[in-house]
């Protein structure tokens, strides 16, 4: 058996999957203030008769890391970063402690100017005099070569808790994104740490002695031992637990469109053959982009609670949430309200929606359910918009090779999928406004911790070859050879698996059942003068998201 | 965050799996360091720097501008429909206003492509600003435009597409023609009798270094542009000055290129040759865009950057001083030279010898101008290649007079088909492309 848990902004779903299907389900609320007691109620209610030593595992996704980004409660860390030519890297300052210091390697990654020991020894007798446990490094072209960031290291480890370095927390280029992303790591790593081990001990304490895996943005999972040295990469993983709950679902062939219907917001995400799309950057959240991989998700600050109201002839629906809907007690009308109104939806006290409702109506020149009628409708419209342009935006993607310009795949989903609360409420109204056929994910109300508790090991490695230096790397593995002028990109390839492969079950991965596939796989001949001098490789690995093998045909069986 | 002040589109089109051949200079690796300092400095996470994809353009594009032997597919591989395509995207946003100045950093380059295309020159098959210019003048009903060509070589082709339109006023600024191809662009290439002046040429001696540069550009290039006062500024931002280029002798750096596109202040950007690929382009386009967005460039600078070495000469500096003066000189006397240009009787005609180096064919050209008071005037081009294809070629210009109109249709209509492999009207009145049945 699994358990899936999925925390969120206002419940925690969470499921108990055995291979027969879905055994158990509950639905608490969330106490932001305590994350950790809304765990164990969760868990508790879940299993209580349950026989702990049948769980062979626990998924996660917790709002933990992201809520502390969010509202800026995260500690002081240290920063280390050398940029060289370009942009000035005191630009893209993210703390207090950020120091800019002398260093810098060139796009093929040669060293241009060394690191100062002495200057790096003072930085860190100022960070340790301000009491900083953590501290992160980041030096542009690291990913072409870690030398400088490696050189910071040494000097800095042994005064400090733990140090991330940029070349190992993302093997892609981006050193703004880099920079913020190890920033996030080294911020998030305290909090990350503690409250997982808290979790981990009180289960031990009451005889559980289950693996637990945390969900990433990506959709895939990790152990919770691999998610100490990145620890941001769990933040962000709500919207992908409900796209990985609802992946069984979508079109066999072709792509699907997946809304994730909230309170606060409606969350969207493109499968394409059940499988979904990745953002080609990273996760941007709270003002910070990085390079954090994630699914590439769009959020519509549109939902069940968001605050409609009649502004200069126009109907106007969220982005905020003012409370609950007006049935519930809230103080604005909602479209939960007209869902009420209509008699969609059994919920609260209608009478308080009804009330609510009537000066909404009066502005609109309609009776309180003509109202409710049109705010459902247009809330209903709104999202089908948002929606077109998700997949506009997704298909103005830029290529850069002739082949994929005449390729030129075209995202177009015939099907919407539809979770959370009001899901079976929306779907007829949504295919109603919509050339597409729209369906409810089944469980819809839990299916993001069935998501969670089915999502697959991923990760991903990056490898660069320079055969004109003699050396291949792969940043994030810290690994390096040299290789002879013949190396080339099949052999790359083969290289790049086995290093991903090596690095998918340690992270928790069943070795006999890994889907990997070949992302980015470039090879081009470097010229000098007029001829040949070598060849300058790129490759780059992933497990795809996907759900587990051996719990396929339970997310099948849901239906 | 970062923020641009200028609203910035960039069309970047590197075309990893396109290469002239595989240890020529115009290559699938050209581009690829410049995509990897593009995306480390993060520019595109930059709050007002915007990647647009390029489109594709169409014959009827091509065929506004050129006359293709036979056909635009014959010359053009589907990298040039896409860098001109990515051109005209840029063109497009500026004109709509989804941003206020734009880069076209895509490849292969065209500036060396003339009218008639017989094959390639200087790397270009066809001219990619042409396309965009004239998609604009189609779509937009822009009128004057200026292009300002910083290749370090002479932008032979677009001077041949504009030579007799005095609505676009070329000026080109490339090393001295007698040390580098295509040998052209002499300070007395002023365009043809109708548009005698909308054609400039400053060609700066060997070892020009920024100092130099940024000179030609005070001192004869924008006091000229406010004269002509444009409704577009084009910049073929060519990027072989740079004093680590393979195959010139210039001595500009990155700093340099950044500097002169702040001054020039161009809507669009438009990228041509370049071919030092490690030591100057990714330095020289971080530059250019960093410049293009008013954002702060002064951090950027060659691992190998030395002022002393790059200083110029006193002899080079006297020089260049010399040719703008002689340049502006030209400008302002440019009614006084085409009323001289038109008094000689042979004033309506030249015959060209073209060479198309990267293809090796020799065009031969009769070129006939009607002599026009009102408009660029109606032109005729007999052309011929050693490849023994003959063509005639039959332009009439956007804003033609009704007379030019009628002596278009006439030399079009009178052509002995029998001659020619082709006989075609490029009817730019009514954007129109018309083939004689053989």
């Amino acid at each position: 058996m699994i358990v899936g848990l999925d925390v969120g902004g206002t419940h925690a779903d969470v499921v108990l999957l055995g291979h027969e299907g879905v055994l158990n389900e509950v639905k608490v609320p969330t106490d932001p203030a305590n994350l950790f007691q809304t765990v164990l109620t969760a868990l508790d209610q879940l299993t209580a008769d349950v026989d702990p030593h049948r769980i062979e595992r626990m998924v996660m996704s917790t709002t933990l890391t992201t809520n502390a980004i969010i509202q800026r409660k995260l500690p002081q860390v240290g920063m280390i970063v050398s940029g060289g030519p370009g942009i000035d890297p005191n630009l893209y300052r993210t703390n207090d402690h950020y120091a800019c210091v002398k260093g810098s390697i060139d796009h093929r990654g040669r060293e241009v100017k060394p690191v100062e020991a002495a200057e790096i020894e003072a930085r860190c007798t100022k960070f340790k005099d301000a009491g900083i446990r953590n501290v992160g490094v980041v030096t542009k072209f690291s990913t072409r070569n870690p030398a400088q960031e490696i050189a910071i290291a040494k000097i800095l480890e042994d005064h400090f808790d733990k140090v991330f370095l940029g070349h190992r927390i993302s093997g892609n280029l981006s050193f703004p994104r880099r920079i913020v992303t190890t920033y996030l790591n080294a911020a998030v790593y305290p909090i990350h740490r503690q409250f997982f081990e808290a979790v981990q001990k009180t289960l031990l304490q009451k005889g559980w002695e289950v693996p637990i895996r945390i969900l990433k943005a990506d959709g895939g999972n990790t152990s919770f031992e691999a998610s100490i040295d990145y620890p941001a990469q769990t933040i962000f993983s709500g919207p992908a637990a409900s796209v990985m709950g609802s992946l069984a679902f979508g079109s066999e062939k072709g792509e699907t469109l997946v809304m994730d219907v909230g309170g606060t917001t409606t969350d969207m995400a493109v499968l394409v053959d059940q499988v979904p799309l990745l953002d080609p950057l990273g996760v941007e959240l709270g003002g910070h982009k990085t390079l954090i991989r994630a699914l590439k998700t769009h959020s519509v600050g549109i939902g069940g609670d968001s605050a409609v109201r009649f502004e200069n002839d126009r109907l106007r629906v969220g982005p905020h949430r003012d409370g609950p809907a007006l049935a519930k007690g809230g103080p604005t009308p909602t479209p939960t309200d007209a869902l009420v109104i209509m008699g969609k939806a059994r919920l609260g006290d209608r009478e308080k929606a009804l009330q609510g409702f009537a000066p909404l109506a009066d502005a609109m020149g309609l009776g309180v359910e003509a109202a409710a009628a049109e705010v459902f409708e247009h809330t209903c419209r709104l999202i089908l918009a948002e929606a077109d342009e998700m997949i506009a935006r997704i298909n103005q993607q830029p290529v850069y090779t002739v082949h994929a310009m005449q390729a030129d795949k075209k995202v177009a989903p015939a099907t919407i999928l539809v979770l959370g609360g009001p899901a079976p409420l929306l779907a007829e109204k949504l295919e109603s406004l919509s050339s597409r056929k729209v369906g409810v994910v089944p469980r819809w109300a839990v299916a993001n911790a069935i998501g969670a508790a089915l999502a697959r090991t991923t990760c991903e490695v990056n490898l660069h070859a320079d055969t004109e230096q003699g050396t291949v790397f792969a940043p994030e593995e810290d690994f390096q050879q040299s290789v002879a002028p013949s190396f080339d990109r099949r052999q790359a390839r083969r290289m790049a698996l086995d290093l991903l492969q090596t690095k998918a079950v340690a992270r928790g991965a069943n070795a006999e059942h890994l889907e990997m596939e070949i992302t980015e796989d470039l090879q081009f001949n470097m010229v000098r003068g007029f001829s040949t001098t070598g060849k300058n490789v790129r490759i780059r690995a992933q497990v795809k998201p996907g759900l587990i093998h051996d719990y396929d045909p339970v997310a099948g069986r849901l239906m | 965050m970062l923020k641009a002040k200028n609203k910035t589109g960039l069309v970047f089109f590197p075309a990893f799996d396109w290469a002239i051949d595989p240890t020529h200079p115009e290559r699938e690796e050209r581009l690829l360091y410049t995509q990897d300092q593009v995306v480390e400095e993060g520019l595109l996470d930059i709050d007002g720097l915007v990647e647009l994809k390029p489109e594709v353009v169409e014959n009827a594009d091509v065929e506004r501008v050129h006359f293709c032997l036979p056909d635009p597919q014959a010359v053009m591989t589907e990298s040039h429909f896409i860098s001109a395509g990515g051109a005209t995207t840029i063109g497009k946003a500026v004109m709509d206003g989804t941003v206020r100045k734009g880069f076209a950093l895509v490849r292969p380059p065209g500036h060396h492509a003339m009218r008639v295309v017989h094959g390639a020159r200087g790397f270009c098959n066809v001219n990619i600003e042409a396309i965009m210019i004239e998609h604009l003048r189609q779509a937009y009903h822009v009128d004057r435009v200026a292009i300002v060509d910083t290749d370090c070589h002479h932008g032979d082709g677009t001077q041949d597409i504009y030579w007799h339109d005095p609505d676009t006023l070329f000026i080109s600024i490339h090393q001295d023609g007698r040390t580098l191809y295509p040998g052209s662009g002499f300070p007395n290439e002023l365009g043809g009798p109708n548009a005698i002046g909308t054609t400039l040429n400053i060609p700066l001696p060997p070892h020009t270094s920024e100092e130099g540069f940024l000179y030609a550009i005070e001192h004869a290039v924008l006091p000229i542009l406010a004269d002509f006062k444009p409704q577009l500024i084009i910049n073929s931002a060519g990027q072989d000055n740079h004093f680590s280029d393979p195959i010139t002798n210039m001595n500009f750096t990155a700093h340099g290129y950044a500097e002169l596109t702040r001054l020039l202040n161009a809507d669009i950007a438009v990228l041509e040759g370049g071919y030092a690929i490690e030591g100057a382009l990714p330095y020289v386009n971080l530059g250019i865009i960093l410049a293009m967005a008013g954002m702060d460039y002064s951090h950027v600078q060659e691992p190998n950057y030395d002022p002393e070495q790059l200083r110029q000469s006193e002899s080079v500096t006297t020089s260049i001083a010399k040719i703008c003066q002689l340049v502006r000189a030209y400008w302002d006397h440019r009614q006084a030279i085409a009323a001289e240009v038109r008094a000689k009787p042979d004033c309506q005609t030249r015959t060209r010898q073209i060479f198309y180096d990267t293809d090796g064919i020799h065009e031969t050209q009769d070129e006939t101008i009607r002599l026009c008071e009102d408009c660029g005037g109606a032109l005729r081009i007999d052309s011929q290649s050693d490849r023994g294809r003959r063509l005639l070629a039959v332009h009439i210009p956007r804003k033609a007079c009704a007379q030019c109109q009628s002596q278009g249709h006439a030399w079009f209509e009178q052509a002995d088909t029998k001659q020619y492999n082709l006989v075609a009207l490029q009817d730019r009145t009514t954007d129109s492309y018309t083939v004689r049945p053989a």
